[in-house]
């Protein structure tokens, strides 16, 4: 078993009205910052999952993202291998 | 202006029209003959949109405009009827309300949070187009069986989309209902009503007046979200049209918060003549409605509309149902000021065209004419249906079910009634309005978890009460008389707390007219709405139909609900559902008949929705409704609560319950001549629960007699969390009422409180 | 007294604390966030809402309205500020306090009344309640979960600036008490100067009986007392 340090970011779905995101780039163009296009807003999870390999470990990431993570009817995901590690002793059932 | 003639160019990239391509936009052979009979020619691309928007179930009515003529819709105090943005009454004091319901039912079943804040933020436009400050909201719920994960995914989102939404804005929850039943399982009904406050004398319109006016678009962005939501909402879920699917709409209350206020001091200005919100069919129905409404004509350029994304075509602007955006009618000359107003709420305002004596709804692109259609035959053009409607054999059967063994059923009636108290039904519905905001505005006399809220009006004594009612059960089982029945209890809610029914929004939830079975039911609906309606004097002023709520076949069970108003002479003066005081007595109002078809003891225990549901009398209702609102008049009681699901029995628990800051013990002793089972889980109608200091028993007494209503002692209140006992015959139920909270007020927590197992997927 | 209510995109509780104002006697006014001038106020409320639809984080965008800046003049010169639910937090956000509020350990809306326990009547925003007073008001919000440093909240403490803690109907605070899980059950403080209040309950909201409290009174009474007593402190 290997630790996996994983990284996931839910965005807004692309063309989706992303309220947050427009509100921080009005305030944002009210602060003066006159050159920013587009802001959307999301949200990042680490997560540290034990598999036998990355791509088991991306896999359940993955499937944790449709099941719970992300919204799939407005939310779009993306899930990447940070790093990685052996599991310590009597860290894992 | 242009003639009639002008010349329309399809453009470049459009689709050929073809006989699929007319079916795919819900048309149907007849109808697309029509629209070329009116055009006298073939439509663009873009017209074909348009019409198949306006045309829709959603925004045209086909299969219920001729049914909703039969409804009563006039009364002295009614100022604006069906038609407009919203229903408005006089409610004295120079005091104007304007309300309505609508359902978010589709957006709903995809994504619930959206699906749910979007609702709420709909209807809350339609009351501020009016020149109403939203006051209040009321919400109507139907989930499937709550044990399930994706029912709770779809509850959990909702209540959180609603809240959010309604939180964010500031408008109090006063209440509503939610009922779980496997007949709501894959279509859940979310239905959102709104309450406006103005001047009577401040009403505008949603009308194109005045030749030559401009035409803008204010608010939020046009994007490409929920391009044909109306036809969508017009249609069954299936796996088939997933594809179909429009982009999910995403509300964002903080420019509906801004809107709002914007709106009204637009409004206030008087910059403007008309305002109406950019809903269902976007741009198109919004200006061809005012348009229609005004007997003119509209020319809008979409090049000017703003967008929030690149390369847009007329089809999508059109047909956009981006939420957050109105279009307003503004004088001549007055665009400016109008702009200023916008910016002042941080909102974008863009002339987008003007209005037009020509009676055309015509479209350009960058100058170029891509749409010319007749206003006319768009609005009012719609064929309208009036279908064949035969009862299912199957409903028939289910009512004539004889239910004799489930009324002399036995067994331990307090673990029964301890099961019904924890079925999510007739639990405290405190999880959810703990989220909503039921305290902005500091006018809450009345607040969520009884019947009716009431909310007072400012500057006066005067209040408002509101709710919303409605038993899918009854209504499957027998429309005519279930529809009857939701409207004698929104009457019987009301007057509970003290206030006079004045008038109605009804919101049709059913599955597909086109079966004749499903058709049969709204059209006995809609006649048993209009019946009581009549009767009680609370004109309808408007509703929204929402159809096709089925899915792969399976049809929710027919669900009208009724959102009725009342009027409060003096907010002081309220009663409230639960007990006050110990040592006083329990009186019932009515009289009991045993009736257990469709009842939730039938379902809970007997896994039953069958039998014929409970009669109504309609002027045994009326004579009630009177002694009742006399009773609260004359501040003779400590409590008053409507007998409904789950017979009187279950009205005793709320009643000793409360919303949980206290609860009282009960001694009561019920002597009907019937078995145990029915004389405590009954569910007949024109019952009502009330408390009285001892003194003021006679007085009760008498003045439920000289309204024909009758009226018995049958026990009294005692110490507070003390024993709650009903005698019924020899047996009866009696344990600690601390058990019946916690079954009441656990059930719904119990639930909702591990949200992994809340899962979007049915089986990921 | 006069008395500015700072009205932000998004906020909806300026009606209301308007509305408690002339109840308590005052002569309320309202400041829309890009407009300055506080020259004739006597003191100043932020009001609850959703300022820029506390998008990002709660009262994050709002502290940079121009008015803010004349309301943190205002305050750094003694003026009494009184910062309601999402003018806490937005105060939090401003410096003007010390802290900031949290989601709600439930991570939900919460939508109730909640008892409350006066902490010191010796301020100008409590003066006019017992000691020990128990009060009964409505909160209304996501994010009031009250946190700062272990250090700063001994100070708190120890200078008396926790006014209100959120405590369970016996008067007691209590894991069920303190039911968004604030640290130390604190419900409302003050700066050092004891010129800025923040709480997240709703005075405003408790005003008349017909709405079910009268609790909030105390709160613009004590200002009023403070403001036009000639025993002003």
């Amino acid at each position: 078993m290997t630790r996996y340090q994983l990284e996931v970011r839910v965005v807004p779905r692309t063309g989706l009205l992303d309220p947050p995101g427009k509100a921080i780039h009005h305030a944002l163009h009210s602060l003066g910052y006159l050159g920013v296009e587009d802001v959307r807003v999301g949200k990042t999870i680490f997560l540290q999952i034990d598999a036998p390999s990355g791509r088991e470990a991306r896999g359940r990431a993955e499937e944790m993202c449709r099941k719970l993570l992300s919204n799939p009817v407005t939310e779009d995901y993306e899930v990447s291998v940070l790093g990685e590690g052996e599991v310590q002793d009597g860290t894992d059932s | 202006m242009s003639s009639a003639a002008t010349e329309v160019t399809p453009r470049a990239s459009d689709p050929e029209i073809t006989p699929e391509l007319v079916a795919d936009h819900g048309l149907s052979t007849e109808e697309y003959e029509r629209i070329l009979a009116a055009l006298g020619r073939e439509p663009t691309f873009t017209e074909l949109g348009v019409f198949s928007a306006m045309w829709s179930e959603h925004c045209g009515y086909k299969n219920s405009k001729r049914l909703l003529r039969l409804l009563p819709t006039e009364a002295p105090w009614v100022i604006e009827g069906p038609g407009e943005n919203a229903g408005v009454i006089d409610v004295g004091d120079g005091w104007a309300v304007a309300f309505k319901i609508e359902s978010h039912n589709h957006p709903s079943a995809v994504e619930p949070y959206q699906g749910a804040a979007t609702g709420v933020g709909g209807i809350l436009r339609d009351i501020f187009t009016m020149g109403a400050r939203p006051i209040a909201t009321l919400n109507s719920l139907r989930f499937g069986d709550l044990d399930d994960g994706r029912v709770r995914y779809l509850f959990g989102g909702v209540v959180k989309g609603i809240g959010d939404y309604g939180n964010c804005v500031g408008i109090p929850s006063l209440g509503g209902e939610v009922y779980f039943d496997r007949g709501y399982e894959d279509n859940p009904i979310v239905n959102a009503m709104a309450i406006g406050l103005m001047r009577s004398d401040e009403l505008i319109t949603g009308a194109a007046k005045g030749i030559g006016n401009t035409l803008m678009a204010v608010g939020a962005r046009t994007g490409r979200d929920g391009i044909h939501g109306a036809t969508f909402a017009s249609e069954e879920l299936s796996e088939e049209n997933e594809a179909k699917r429009p982009q999910v709409q995403v509300g964002d209350p903080f420019t509906e918060k801004l809107l709002l206020e914007a709106s009204l001091e637009l409004i206030g200005s008087g910059a403007i003549t008309g305002i109406q919100d950019m809903g269902a069919a976007g741009l198109t129905s919004s200006a061809s409605e005012m348009a229609g409404r005004a007997g003119n004509g509209v020319e809008i350029d979409v090049a000017l509309v703003p967008v929030r994304e690149a390369r847009m075509t007329p089809y999508e602007i059109l047909l956009s149902e981006s939420q957050e955006r109105m279009l307003v009618i503004a004088e001549t000359g007055r665009e400016d000021e109008v702009e200023r107003i916008l910016r002042k709420w941080e909102l974008e305002a863009a002339v987008i065209g003007q209005v037009t004596d020509d009676g055309m709804f015509r479209v350009l692109e960058n100058g170029t004419v891509v749409a010319d259609l007749p206003s006319l035959p768009l609005t009012q053009g719609c064929p309208t249906y009036e279908r064949p409607g035969v009862e299912s054999k199957e409903v028939e059967e289910l009512r004539k079910r004889d239910l004799s063994h489930v009324s002399s059923s036995h067994g331990d009636l307090t673990g029964q009634l301890l099961d019904l108290m924890s079925s999510p039904n007739l639990s405290s519905k405190r999880w959810l309005f703990q989220q909503y905001d039921t305290t902005v505005r500091a006018a809450s006399v009345i607040r969520p978890g009884g019947g009716a809220g009431v909310v007072r009006l400012p500057g006066t004594r005067r209040g408002i009460a509101a709710t919303t009612d409605c038993n899918g059960r009854y209504c499957f089982l027998h429309p005519r008389r279930g529809a009857a029945i939701a409207v004698a209890e929104a009457a019987r809610n009301l007057v509970c707390v003290g206030a006079v029914p004045t008038a109605v929004t009804n919101n049709l939830n059913f599955g597909s007219p086109l079966k004749p079975a499903i058709y049969h039911q709204l059209r006995e609906a809609v006649l048993g709405i209009a019946e009581a309606c009549l009767l009680f004097e609370t004109p309808v002023t408007g509703g929204n139909v929402s159809l096709y709520n089925e899915t792969d076949g399976a049809a929710i069970y027919p669900t009208p609900v009724i959102g009725m108003l009342g009027v409060v002479e003096d907010v002081e003066r309220v009663c409230r559902h639960a007990f006050t005081r110990t040592g006083d007595a329990i009186v019932l109002l009515g009289t009991n008949k045993g009736e257990m078809g469709g009842s939730e003891y039938a379902y809970v225990l007997h896994d039953l929705v069958a039998g014929d549901p409970p009669g109504v009398d309609l002027l045994a209702e009326r004579e009630l409704q009177r002694a009742m609102i006399a009773m609260v008049q004359e501040d003779l009681l400590g409590s008053a609560h409507d007998c409904a699901e789950g017979g009187l029995a279950c009205t005793l628990v709320e009643s000793a319950l409360g919303n949980g800051e206290r609860s009282f013990g009960i001694d009561v002793t019920l002597t009907d001549e019937m078995a145990p089972v029915p004389t405590l889980f009954g569910e007949s109608q024109g019952r009502i629960v009330v408390s009285c200091r001892p003194e003021r028993l006679a007085h009760v007494i008498e003045l439920a007699g000289s309204h024909n209503v009758p009226c018995v002692q049958i026990g009294q209140v005692s110490a507070p969390e003390g024993s709650f006992r009903i005698r019924a015959g020899t047996s009866g139920v009696d344990l600690p009422v601390r058990d019946l909270a916690d079954a009441f007020f656990g059930a719904i927590p119990a639930r909702m409180d591990s949200p992994a197992e809340a899962t979007p997927a049915p089986d990921a | 007294m006069k008395v500015v209510v700072v009205t932000f995109p998004g906020s909806n509780c300026d009606q209301d604390c308007h509305r408690a104002v002339e109840l308590s006697g005052g002569e309320p006014r309202y400041l829309w966030h890009r407009e300055r001038g506080l020259s004739d106020a006597d003191a100043v409320i932020l009001p609850g809402g959703f300022a820029y639809g506390d998008y990002l984080r709660a009262g994050s965008i709002a502290r940079f309205s121009p008015a803010m800046e004349d309301v943190v003049a205002f305050a750094r010169q003694g003026g009494p500020v009184m910062a309601i639910c999402n003018g806490f937090q937005i105060a939090c956000e401003a410096g003007l306090l010390p802290g900031a509020l949290m989601r709600n350990r439930t991570v939900r809306f919460h939508s109730f009344d909640q008892y409350l326990r006066i902490e010191t009547t010796d301020t100008m925003w409590t003066s006019a309640y017992e000691p020990g007073q128990i009060l009964s008001m409505p909160v209304a919000h996501a994010e009031g979960n009250y946190e700062a440093d272990p250090d700063t909240i001994d100070r708190l403490e120890e200078d008396g600036r926790v006014l209100l803690r959120y405590v369970d109907a016996t008067g007691a605070t209590s894991e069920e008490g303190n039911p968004n899980g604030s640290a130390r059950s604190i419900a409302g403080i003050m700066n050092e100067q004891g010129n800025v209040m923040g709480l997240m309950p709703h005075p405003d909201r408790a005003m008349e009986a017909v709405v079910g409290s009268v609790d909030g009174r105390g709160v613009f009474q004590s200002l009023a007392r403070h403001l036009n007593g000639p025993g002003a402190k």
